[in-house]
């Protein structure tokens, strides 16, 4: 699934951030969280992933081939923009909402399984799990992330979590991808003031 | 961007592009079961139509609707304006009810750019008499470049009543904006004095015989008709329809010959079509033919206006941060 909107290659990254995580560790993370996925489901039946662009997307896709290189079944992943359901739309300026991808199974009766690249005040999962009341009934809604920053502002937590990572507000978490950004997988932590639900 | 649409020259390639990116997203929203979005929650859009229209105020009613906008619909007849009641005072009374947005559509060239100076609402132009309609042109590009992909040096071709029509002046700026190589062609009676100048400074072909400009040159990708606008017509334009038909309909050889030349042309018509006069049934329903697909387009594309123009703080870009 190519991405339908240019998004902007190799986004710079902050000269004064520290890595967290390398592309090894990131690798050994979403190894476990794979894993962790066909165990709690017992298999890979009725799994869908749902990437949220869109790292979580590039995430989504690779948690599948990783499902499939275990199990040898393809899961079904898709994209759910959350942009027309977040709770802030009207203090920011204005973007095109990403493309929303629903694979051709659908949602309804299935185990969908979220995938985001860091959890940080729920807003946007908030937010995710409205866009998807609109799209079916699931039979349950997980959600998996690769870094868990802490900072929740509502109740909600994640299933599978690669890293948790204390932070502070006054720190800003930046996770680079291969897939997405064309720079080697990394995470980061770099002084900065966060979008609290950022973007 | 900015707080009203009046003008398809209002836009900058980069926010065409922007608004036809969200569109393609709401068209997406339009084919699920579940057809409502949030993002509008708590706002009022009027739509107030002094002039006859089906699809135009049936699509933004619907693009109101669907985002979970508030949407009231206003008709001249049967409002106050029936009784007297001047456009200003008409408007007023309307936005002292704090509504966010007004659509407009008016008889008068420059009504909504009129209304735009004495309102806070944000004001969309549906139509003002002769002048423009940039929402007809957005879904117009909008259903190209789904066929097409980008539209530069793409060459489209404008078919009709270039003194009356609303929807030719916005579709001419827009396509320019995109980089589209235009021809329109006119017959005689229906171009404004000044056409030549006119067609020079903005940079579009003009001819008067639509054979030479659908085989003249290399084959269109695009051919538009446009209405003949009897409502608008008191003088003789034209001796007869049939003349018409002749000299300027898409008839059924006509259209067998640019399917020869290129069997991907896209046949399009803003409506309501005037069966056997601008287009003949042959044209309106074949395979070339996107006009259904226009209308589909029109409440995708109306989502996205309202979108951008009623939701976010102004100016300045999106920092990239944290998710």
């Amino acid at each position: 699934m190519a991405p339908d909107r240019e998004v902007p290659k190799g986004h710079p990254v902050d000269p004064t951030g520290r890595v967290v995580l390398g592309p090894d560790e990131i690798a050994r993370a979403l190894r476990r969280i794979a894993h962790e996925i066909l165990e709690s489901n017992r298999g890979a039946a009725d799994l869908v992933l749902l990437g949220i662009p869109s790292r979580g997307v590039a995430l989504a896709q690779r948690l599948a081939a990783l499902i499939e290189e275990v199990e040898g079944t393809q899961v079904p992943v898709g994209s759910l923009d959350i942009t027309l359901h977040r709770d802030d739309l009207h203090r920011h300026p204005t973007r095109a909402p990403m493309r929303t991808v629903i694979p051709e199974s659908g949602v309804d009766d299935k185990v969908v399984v979220l995938v985001d690249d860091v959890l940080y005040s729920g807003r946007t999962v908030r937010a995710a799990l409205d866009a998807l009341s609109d799209l079916g009934r699931p039979r349950a809604v997980r959600l998996a992330v690769l870094v868990d920053r802490g900072h929740r502002e509502l109740p909600i937590r994640a299933d599978h979590v690669g890293k948790n990572l204390p932070t502070s507000h006054s720190e800003k978490v930046q996770v680079r991808l291969q897939a997405h950004d064309g720079i080697e997988d990394s995470v980061r932590i770099a002084p900065g003031e966060s979008h609290v639900g950022g973007r | 961007m900015a707080r009203h649409l009046l003008s398809a020259a209002d836009l900058t390639r980069d926010e065409v592009l922007e608004i036809l990116r969200t569109a393609a997203s709401m068209h997406d929203v339009q084919r699920r079961e579940v057809k409502k979005l949030p993002a509008l929650r708590g706002r009022t859009v009027i739509n107030l139509f002094f002039e006859d229209s089906t699809r135009t105020r049936s699509s933004f009613e619907i693009a109101g609707k669907w985002m979970s906008a508030d949407t009231i619909n206003i008709t001249g007849k049967g409002s106050s304006a029936s009784k007297g009641e001047s456009l200003r005072d008409t408007v007023l009374t309307i936005t002292a009810m704090a509504v966010d947005a007004l659509v407009i559509r008016h008889s008068a060239s420059g009504a909504c750019h009129q209304v735009a100076e004495w309102v806070d609402a944000s004001v969309i132009n549906a139509g003002d008499g002769t002048h423009e309609h940039p929402t007809q042109a957005l879904l117009d590009a909008y259903t190209m470049t789904q066929r097409l992909g980008d539209l530069e040096g793409r060459r489209v071709v404008i078919v009709g009543d270039l003194t009356h029509s609303r929807v030719f002046r916005s579709n001419l700026l827009l396509l320019k904006t995109l980089g589209a190589d235009v021809t329109v062609v006119a017959p005689p009676t229906l171009m404004p004095s000044g056409a030549g100048p006119w067609s020079r400074q903005d940079g579009f072909a003009l001819e008067q015989d639509l054979d030479d400009a659908l085989f003249g040159g290399p084959p269109p990708d695009v051919v538009m008709m446009l209405r003949v606008q009897r409502e608008r017509m008191s003088g003789g334009y034209f001796p007869t329809a049939r003349e018409y038909t002749v000299g300027y309909g898409l008839t059924r050889p006509r259209l067998d010959r640019l399917r020869a030349a290129n069997d991907d042309v896209l046949v399009m018509h803003p409506g309501p079509m005037n069966r056997g006069l601008e287009i003949s049934a042959e044209a309106a329903d074949s395979l070339n033919s996107v006009i259904l697909d226009q209308v589909s387009a029109g409440v995708a594309v109306r989502m996205a206006v309202l979108y951008h123009l009623l939701v976010g703080t102004d100016g300045g870009s999106i920092e990239e941060g944290s998710a």
